[in-house]
C-alpha cells in the first residue's frame, strides 16, 4: 500500500493543482457500458451515429469512473481518504469521446472539521474534465472525508 | 420510446428491482476505478472504519444505471409506440446534462440485495434551447434492512411539445 502523504490539513482552499492523462478507447467504453450502461450511443458505434449524440460517446458513469481513476492514482491513494458522503453535482457538458486524452483541474473550495468525528474532516472539491484540446468535459463538485493528522485540534 | 415534457406525469414511480451486489464483481470494478484499499482488499477494508469491504459509490450508482436500462428495454417489448404514428414532429429524448445531489449515505457491502427505483420529480424548460426541456428524477437504492444507500436526481432532456 502507498505510504500516506495527505490528511485533511493537507488541502488549503484555493489550492489547484493538475493531474492526469487517460486514453480513452473505444474498447473501454463499450466494454463499460455493455455492463452498465448499454444503449445504443454507449455501445454500438455505427448506430451511435444516428442518435443524437452524433457518434459513439461514453456513459456519464463511465466518464465519472474514469475522473475517480485519475483521482486516485495522483492523490487519494497516497491520501487518508475515508470516503465521501455524497457530491453536490456533476455536469457533463460534453461527450467523452474514443481518442480523448483527459486531465483534471483540481480546485479545493473549503474544508471543515466534522462536529461529530474529531478524528475526521471534510474538504469540498471541484474537478473539471478536459480533453486535450482544452474541452471542458465535466465538473463534479462536492465533499470528500479525510483522516485528520491532528485529530480534535483547531481547525 | 420518447415523451413530451408536457406529458410526462411528476410523482411516478417506477421499480427496477431486486439486485444482488456480487464481491468478485465489486472488487474487479474498484481495481479499474476506484482501487482505494477498503474497496479492493478485504484485510485493509477489514482495519478501516468501514471494518470490512465496501462497495465504491460509483459501482453502486452504475448497477442502479443497469437495473434502469433493463427495465426500459422491457417496456419497449411490451409497449407499442402508438402515439408516435401519423404526421408532424415526435417527441425525442436528448443526453443528460449530468446529476445533482448524490448521497451514499449507508456503505453497500457484498451480499447485500438492492431494491432500485426512479421517481419523476420535476420538469422545466430550458432557456438555452429552445424546444427542449429537463425531466428531473429521484432515484434510490435501499437495502435488505430497508436503509438508503443510494439517492440522486437524474436529469434527461426531452423536447417539449410544439405550439399549436
Amino acid at each position: 500500500m502507498p505510504e500516506i502523504k495527505y490528511y485533511w490539513e493537507d488541502f488549503a482552499p484555493g489550492e489547484m493543482a493538475q493531474f492526469g492523462e487517460y486514453h480513452v478507447t473505444k474498447e473501454e467504453i463499450i466494454e463499460f457500458a455493455s455492463e452498465y450502461d448499454p444503449q445504443l450511443m454507449h455501445i454500438d458505434e455505427e448506430a451511435a451515429k444516428k442518435t443524437f449524440i452524433g457518434g459513439l460517446c461514453a456513459s456519464g458513469w463511465h466518464t465519472c469512473a474514469m475522473a475517480m481513476r485519475m483521482m486516485c492514482d495522483h492523490y487519494l491513494l497516497e491520501s487518508a481518504g475515508m470516503g465521501s458522503p455524497g457530491l453536490d453535482e456533476s455536469k457533463w457538458r460534453a461527450p467523452v469521446r474514443p481518442g480523448d486524452i483527459l486531465s483534471i483541474t483540481r480546485e479545493c473550495l473549503e474544508r471543515r472539521a466534522s462536529q461529530s468525528r474529531p478524528e475526521m474532516g471534510l474538504t469540498r472539491f471541484r474537478h473539471t474534465m478536459r480533453n486535450q484540446h482544452g474541452e471542458v468535459k465535466m465538473i463534479i463538485e462536492g465533499n470528500l472525508m479525510f483522516a485528520r493528522r491532528h485529530p480534535g485540534a483547531e481547525a | 420510446m420518447a415523451n413530451w415534457l408536457e406529458d410526462i406525469e411528476l410523482g411516478n414511480r417506477i421499480e427496477l428491482g431486486g439486485w444482488v451486489m456480487d464481491e468478485a464483481e465489486m472488487i474487479a470494478f474498484a481495481r479499474k476505478y476506484d482501487p482505494q484499499p477498503f474497496h479492493i482488499d478485504p484485510v485493509a477494508a477489514g482495519a478501516s472504519h468501514f471494518g470490512g469491504i465496501i462497495a465504491s459509490g460509483w459501482f453502486t450508482v452504475a448497477c442502479w444505471m443497469r437495473a434502469m436500462i433493463r427495465q426500459r428495454n422491457e417496456q419497449m417489448l411490451k409497449y407499442q409506440p402508438v402515439r408516435d404514428e401519423g404526421p408532424g414532429p415526435k417527441p425525442q429524448n436528448g443526453p443528460s446534462p449530468g446529476f445533482i445531489n448524490m448521497q451514499w449515505p449507508t456503505p453497500v457491502r457484498p451480499g447485500d440485495v438492492l431494491t432500485f427505483s426512479a421517481t419523476t420529480a420535476e420538469k422545466l424548460l430550458m432557456k438555452s434551447r429552445p424546444g427542449w426541456g429537463i425531466i428531473r428524477s429521484t432515484n434510490q437504492g435501499v437495502n435488505q434492512r430497508g436503509e438508503l444507500v443510494l439517492s440522486f436526481t437524474g436529469q434527461g432532456m426531452v423536447t417539449s411539445k410544439p405550439q399549436s
